[in-house]
């Protein structure tokens, strides 16, 4: 059974169509990718997943639990995890409280229990700081616990929002542009950091992703959007010669 | 390291005295009335940091939770509870006011899922009207009138149960799941929701706690100042209030305390009495004329001194005395050890950097 189903997903802004009949069937334990050009609605896909906007028509399941209507704090409980584009971490705050407010849903216990820090209250707080740490130290982060997120250099907070993603105990991990800004050295280690968390983790993995190594290199099959419609879905290698792929990327004239 | 058990040492020492001051009058009434005043003030200051301080709002109708809890208690012990016979009723007309200006908070907070910033602050100050003519209008609460002749049922020892009980309380709450996602509400709500904080209890929750407290407050403050009246709980009020939480600092327990402290006795200080006391040594030159224009007018140049001062800090001390930052004591041993595995280096004076 599919993990996630999205069917016949139309997004407007006003009125421009920025997701047009966007389909897709997720089945537990892939890792697919998403392309397309600046533009082409690939953030707004991952918003409509995630429910910070609504989709105007159409269905989106996760299992059996339609999607559409909730908010993104429901949807995230139901053990969605996704990064943003631009880092969006609590930039104020400490590296480890980052990664404890992602563990919001998971914990269990009641606002009298915490206004007098009685009942699950210790076990629990006990239990997320382990579970953290332990977070922190697969991510190579441990020793920074302490440390005020925004003062992390760059390759530590993209580290940091995948170890914060995981703290919600995710089975679909949603990742946007995880390589923007990395070397080509650095996304060698990304995508190998990537099929690892993934079996480590047991994920499915949706990404959205401009660097073609990555996304040729891991992706097991690969959409292409442009202009908010889908131009074609496949393997990498049915996709590296798409006609219609080339012609969105680079143009007319087909290149080498 | 601070000592563990060094804090339940000074609280006990703390009950001690609150109650021995006034038993053996160790010190005169009029620093009694102060000290109490102080308590009340941690109170306030306390609480509302919660939504302006660790949260990011800019609520204005701290004043209006705090007249709605000082009406509740003092209508209770006025009409209904036998207080006379019964001191011991007390306790219950502060509860049930801080329990109607909780109610009041849960209100106050639908409109805080739909707006911030500005908007939410001018939301509050309508709250603040509202609560102020709603009263003003009633004739069987004495509308404009107020309430006189309340009987003085505040005392040292409450006022300090009070207060440890509110500090306890929101110190618990920020060191909690929802204390933490009041936080990264103030940082990002969108992402604080995708990160599965439900935005909308935890603010639910926050404006309950902090109203609640404003109402406690208020409870107290009505059975020490012994009338009531609408102007009591105007603006200016919740300008004080604004002042003590940005001069102790924001999102930070310790900062409330000082910050609240700092502004009371600099208020009592300001009295023309009081400077013209500390001024007396000057020659009569000087002394008169200061006194025939300024010392003698403080009650009008305090209007214009504190939200002067209000001004200031908010330019030039925007973390005022310890903005982000906490006292040790205050932090869960659990959470300070999370945060620094190895014990941290000298030269920390007892400050961690919070959060």
């Amino acid at each position: 059974m599919a993990l996630l189903t999205a069917t016949r997903v139309r997004h407007y802004f006003g009125g421009l169509c920025a997701v047009s009949d966007f389909n897709l069937d997720l089945q537990p334990g892939e890792l697919v990718g998403i392309i397309g050009p600046n533009g082409a609605g690939k953030t707004t896909v991952f918003n409509l997943i995630t429910g910070v906007y609504r989709a105007s028509e159409g269905s989106i399941r996760l299992r059996d639990t339609e999607l559409v209507g909730k908010t993104p704090h429901q949807i995230t409980a139901l053990r969605v995890g996704r990064t943003f584009q631009n880092i969006r971490l609590f930039r104020d705050l400490s590296v480890l409280d980052n990664v404890r407010i992602a563990h919001y849903a998971q914990v269990r216990y009641s606002p009298l229990e915490a206004l007098l820090h009685l009942g699950r209250y210790r076990q629990e707080e006990q239990r997320i700081i382990e579970n953290s740490r332990r977070l922190l130290s697969i991510f190579k982060l441990e020793h920074l616990a302490g440390e005020i997120a925004k003062n992390l250099p760059y390759g530590s907070q993209r580290r940091l929002e995948i170890a914060r993603a995981l703290a919600i105990g995710p089975e679909l991990l949603l990742l946007d542009e995880p390589a923007a800004g990395m070397n080509p050295n650095e996304i060698d280690q990304l995508m190998e950091f990537i099929q690892w968390i993934r079996r480590e983790f047991q994920l499915t993995i949706l990404l959205i992703e401009h660097q073609m190594k990555l996304v040729m290199g891991i992706c097991e099959r690969i959409k292409v959007l442009d202009f908010g419609e889908t131009l074609a879905e496949g393997p990498p290698e049915a996709i590296q010669n798409d006609p219609k792929v080339l012609e969105a990327y680079l143009g007319e004239e087909p290149v080498g | 390291m601070a000592q563990r058990w060094l804090l339940p040492a000074l609280l006990l020492v703390g009950f001690g005295l609150a109650f021995a001051i006034p038993e053996y009058n160790l010190l005169n009434k009029y620093v009694q009335l102060v000290m109490m005043y102080v308590g009340i003030n941690i109170i306030l200051t306390v609480s509302l940091n919660l939504v302006n301080g660790y949260m990011g709002e800019f609520s204005l109708a701290h004043a209006g939770f705090m007249a709605v809890g000082a009406y509740t208690a003092a209508l209770l012990t006025q009409k209904v509870l036998p207080v006379a016979a019964y001191p011991g009723l007390f306790p219950l007309a502060v509860l049930a006011g801080g329990l109607m200006a909780a109610v009041l908070g849960l209100i106050v907070a639908v409109p805080s899922f739909k707006v911030r910033g500005d908007y939410l602050a001018i939301i509050t100050l309508a709250f603040l009207m509202i609560v102020k003519s709603v009263i003003e209008n009633i004739d069987t609460i004495g509308g404009p009138r107020g309430i006189p002749g309340i009987k003085k049922l505040t005392t040292l020892p409450w006022v300090f149960f009070w207060t440890v009980f509110s500090i306890w309380v929101v110190r618990n709450f920020v060191y909690s799941k929802y204390g933490r996602g009041v936080l990264s509400i103030r940082e990002d709500e969108i992402a604080s929701d995708l990160m599965s904080v439900n935005t909308r209890r935890v603010k639910f929750l926050a404006f309950m706690v902090s109203s609640f407290f404003a109402g406690i407050a208020g409870a107290l403050f009505a059975h020490l100042l012994q009338f009531i009246s609408p102007r009591v709980f105007d603006i200016i009020k919740t300008t004080d209030v604004l002042i003590m939480v940005y001069l102790g600092g924001i999102a930070s327990i310790g900062g409330s305390i000082l910050g609240a402290t700092v502004y009371t006795v600099l208020l009592e200080l300001l009295r023309p009495s009081t400077v013209a006391a500390m001024l007396a040594w000057l020659p009569a030159v000087v002394f008169d004329p200061l006194n025939e224009y300024f010392i003698r007018h403080l009650g009008v140049w305090r209007m214009v001194i504190m939200p002067l001062l209000l001004v200031l800090v908010m330019l030039y001390w925007p973390r005022g005395i310890m903005g982000l930052r906490e006292f040790r004591w205050f932090i869960p041993k659990r959470d300070l050890e999370a945060h620094h595995r190895q014990p941290a280096h000298g030269g920390n004076h007892g400050v961690a950097h919070g959060h």
